[in-house]
C-alpha cells in the first residue's frame, strides 16, 4: 500500500452494478406467487390445537421464523442465545417433561455443531424434539460457514431421525402438524421468508414418509425433494418443449424413505435423475441409489446435486447457475443424457 | 430388559419427601447419622459391585457417596416403585460414569433391588457401565459425553416451571465436566432464564481421565467462575456430611426466595472412606487386585463404625 496524496477520483461514470450476495436470499422467481413465513405461521396454527407444543432458538428467530411465533405466543418461546449446545440439550429436557419443542438454527449449526447433543440428547431416547434447519444447502450466498451442503448427509445417519426436505410454503403448512404429531426426533429443512407457492397446482398432499408422484411422463423420471422439486417443475415444463416427456417424484421425506413408491418410477426404461440441493454426498442420490442397488436393480441414476467441494460465496442465482442447480442447466443435463 | 413393576397401588404411592415437607420430629443428629448411614451402605454397594465386575469406577463412587446419599436419602421427592411418576424431582448424572454409585444410591433409595446390582456391566443387565435413561429405572438421562447434563436440565427446569410444577432438577457433574462448553452456555441460560428450580452440584476430586485436573486443563477458579455465571454458589467438603445437608438447605432456602439457580461445589476424596484406595496413587480407572475388595470393604466397615461410635 503506497501512500498518495491525489485527491480521490470523485466523477461518476456509472460502474456496472454488481451481483451480491444475501444472507437470506429469495430463490422465487419473479412475480411468483409466494407466501410469507409458512413455517411461523403454521407454527402458530399447531400451537393454537395443541398448548404442548414451545419454540426456542439460538439467537436467530428473526432468520428463522420463528419470531412469528414468539410474538404469537411469547410465554411459550425461549430464547437459549447464541449457544448450540444449550439450545438442543434443552429442547430434549423440554421434550423429556412432555412438551413438543420446535427448536430453530442455521442447518450448519444444528448439523455441525451439536450433533453430539442432538444424537445422544434427543435421538437415542427418541425424543420428539423437532430441529428447524434454516439456510439448507445452498440458499445463501455467505459461503461455506453458511451453506450446510451436507446437512443430510450427517444426519442420515442418525437413528431414529425423520428428516424433510420441503418444497414449499404447502410442503412446510402441512408438515409442521405431522412433526407435531410425530413421536420421535424430526429435522426440516426449513425454506424461510417469501417461499414459493408451487404445489398448490397439483393433486398433492404431504404426507409425513411418503414420495408422490406430481406428474406422469414417459421419457424421464425426476426423483427430486426440497426446493429441486420446483426447479424439477419448471425443467419438466421446458423440456415439453423439446419433445421430452418427463414425470416427477416429490419425496420430501429423506428419512425413513418411500422406497416403494420411488423403485415402482424408476425401475423402468426412463432415463432416472435425482435432484436435490444438497452434496451428491451423503443425500437424496445416495439414498436413492441404495435402494436402487438393495432391490437389486441394474439401473443408471443421474445425480443433479452440488459438487463435494466447499462452495463460492457470491450471488445466489450465480452460485445457483455455476452448480447446476438452474432450469436451464437441469434443461441442458437431461438433453446431453438423452444425446 | 424388562423393567417389571408389580407393586401394589400403596406401594405405588410411597412417597420419600424432601426435608421441608417432611414433619419428622428427626433431631439433627438422626438426621446426619440416618445419611451417613446411607453413604455407608452406598460404598458397601459400590465395592460389591466392583468386585463381580473385577474394575470399574470404584473410586469415583467412594469420593462421591456422601453427595449422593445427601440426594437421595434426604433431599429428593420421588416414589421408588413409580419412577416415572410426574412430580418427582430429576437427578441427572451427567457423568456417566459415575453409574456405580448411582446404581447404589437408587438401590439404597429402594427404587433398584439391592440383588440386581451384582449383574452391573454384564451383558443383559439394566446397569450398563455408563449410565443410560433407556436402560434403568430412575435414570433420567443418558450421560456419559460429558457436558449435556446441564444442557438438558436447563430444558426440564424451563419445562417443569412452564407447567407449574414445583419439582427441582439436581443435576450431577464432575470438576473434569467443567472442561466443556457447553457446561457454560447452560450455566448462563440457567441465570438468565433465572430457575431457581434447578441445583447443580460439582464433584470437583481433582482428577479427570489424564490425570490431575490441574495439569490436563486448569479449571480453578472454579468458585469464582459460578459466583460470575450469576449462580447461588457454595463450596464445601464433598466428604462431610453435616457440611452438605447443611448447603443443600441453603440452596433450598436460596431458592424460595429468589430466583437464581444453585451450585453445590463439592471438594472430594477419591476411594473416601476405604484408606487403602485413598493412599493408592489417583487414578481416573483404579485397579484393585483379587484379594483386595475384602480388605477394603473390612477398612470401610472399620472407619464407618468407629466414626458412629465416637
Amino acid at each position: 500500500m503506497s501512500a498518495t496524496t491525489e485527491a480521490p477520483d470523485t466523477t461518476t461514470a456509472a460502474k456496472p452494478k454488481l451481483k451480491t450476495s444475501a444472507m437470506i436470499a429469495s430463490f422465487a422467481d419473479p412475480g411468483q406467487k409466494t407466501a410469507s413465513a409458512p413455517f411461523g405461521h403454521a407454527l402458530v396454527k399447531a400451537a393454537q390445537e395443541n398448548d404442548k407444543i414451545v419454540g426456542l432458538t439460538a439467537d436467530l428467530g428473526k432468520y428463522t421464523d420463528m419470531h412469528i411465533f414468539a410474538q404469537a405466543f411469547p410465554e411459550r418461546f425461549f430464547q437459549m442465545g447464541m449457544a448450540e449446545q444449550l439450545l438442543f440439550g434443552a429442547a430434549a429436557g423440554l421434550a423429556e417433561t412432555g412438551l413438543v419443542p420446535f427448536a430453530s438454527t442455521y442447518s450448519v449449526f444444528a448439523a455441525r455443531r451439536a450433533y453430539d447433543f442432538l444424537c445422544l440428547d434427543a435421538a437415542e431416547p427418541n425424543l420428539n424434539v423437532n430441529i428447524v434447519g434454516g439456510l439448507p444447502g445452498l440458499t445463501t450466498g455467505y459461503g461455506p460457514s453458511h451453506q450446510a451442503t451436507e446437512d443430510m448427509a450427517i444426519f442420515r445417519g442418525m437413528p431414529n431421525l425423520t428428516i424433510v426436505d420441503p418444497c414449499d410454503s404447502i410442503d412446510i403448512e402441512q408438515a409442521v402438524p405431522q412433526l407435531a404429531a410425530s413421536a420421535g426426533p424430526t429435522y426440516l429443512r426449513l425454506l424461510r421468508g417469501n417461499v414459493p407457492t408451487v404445489l398448490d397446482e397439483y393433486d398433492y398432499t404431504f404426507e409425513l414418509g411418503k414420495a408422490k408422484v406430481l406428474r406422469g411422463g414417459n421419457d424421464v423420471v425426476f426423483v427430486s425433494s426440497g426446493l429441486m422439486t420446483m426447479r424439477a417443475l419448471q425443467a419438466a415444463k421446458a423440456l415439453a418443449e423439446h419433445n421430452v416427456d418427463v414425470a416427477v417424484v416429490h419425496t420430501p421425506t429423506i428419512k425413513p424413505f418411500d422406497a416403494e413408491t420411488v423403485l415402482a418410477e424408476i425401475n423402468t426404461d426412463r432415463l432416472a435423475v435425482t435432484l436435490e440441493n444438497h452434496s451428491v454426498v451423503g443425500g437424496l442420490f445416495e439414498t436413492v441409489a441404495s435402494a436402487v442397488v438393495t432391490a437389486g436393480l441394474g439401473k443408471r441414476v443421474v445425480p443433479v446435486a452440488l459438487p463435494d467441494e466447499f462452495l463460492d460465496a457470491g450471488a445466489l442465482p450465480t452460485l445457483h447457475d455455476r452448480y447446476g442447480l438452474t432450469v436451464q442447466r437441469i434443461v441442458a443435463k437431461v438433453l446431453a443424457e438423452l444425446g | 430388559m424388562t423393567a417389571v413393576n408389580e407393586a401394589s397401588p400403596q406401594e405405588l404411592q410411597a412417597t420419600t419427601l424432601p426435608p421441608k415437607e417432611r414433619m419428622t420430629q428427626e433431631t439433627a443428629a438422626e438426621r446426619l447419622e440416618r445419611v451417613s448411614a446411607a453413604a455407608y451402605r452406598i460404598r458397601h454397594h459400590a465395592l460389591n459391585m466392583g468386585e463381580v465386575q473385577g474394575q470399574g469406577y470404584v473410586g469415583q463412587a467412594l469420593g462421591a457417596a456422601d453427595m449422593l446419599a445427601v440426594v437421595y436419602a434426604d433431599q429428593l421427592r420421588f416414589r421408588a416403585k413409580d419412577p416415572h411418576w410426574e412430580q418427582r424431582d430429576r437427578f441427572l448424572l451427567s457423568t456417566g460414569h459415575y453409574a456405580i454409585g448411582h446404581y447404589a444410591a437408587l438401590a439404597e433409595a429402594g427404587i433398584l433391588p439391592v440383588e440386581e446390582l451384582e449383574t452391573y456391566g454384564s451383558d443383559d443387565s439394566r446397569l450398563p457401565m455408563s449410565g443410560m435413561s433407556t436402560y434403568t429405572p430412575g435414570m433420567e438421562i443418558s450421560g456419559g459425553s460429558l457436558g449435556h447434563g446441564l444442557t438438558i436440565a436447563v430444558g426440564m427446569a424451563l419445562g417443569l416451571r412452564h407447567q407449574d410444577s414445583d419439582a427441582r432438577i439436581y443435576n450431577f457433574l464432575s470438576d473434569g465436566e467443567l472442561d466443556e462448553g457447553s457446561t457454560w452456555e447452560a450455566a448462563m441460560g440457567a441465570h438468565h432464564h433465572q430457575l431457581g428450580n434447578l441445583t447443580a452440584m460439582v464433584d470437583i476430586n481433582a482428577l479427570q481421565a489424564d490425570g490431575k485436573t490441574d495439569t490436563v486443563l486448569r479449571t480453578e477458579p472454579i468458585t469464582g467462575k459460578w459466583e460470575a455465571a450469576g449462580w447461588y454458589t457454595q463450596r464445601v467438603d464433598g466428604n462431610d456430611v453435616a457440611a452438605l445437608l447443611a448447603a443443600f438447605d441453603n440452596a433450598a432456602a436460596q431458592a424460595a426466595t429468589s430466583g437464581s439457580p444453585s451450585v453445590v461445589l463439592c471438594d472430594t476424596k477419591v476411594g473416601r472412606g476405604v484408606p487403602l484406595l485413598e493412599e493408592r496413587e489417583k487414578a481416573h480407572f483404579m485397579r484393585i487386585e483379587e484379594h483386595e475388595w475384602q480388605i477394603c470393604r473390612e477398612q470401610l466397615t472399620a472407619g464407618y463404625e468407629g466414626k458412629a461410635s465416637a
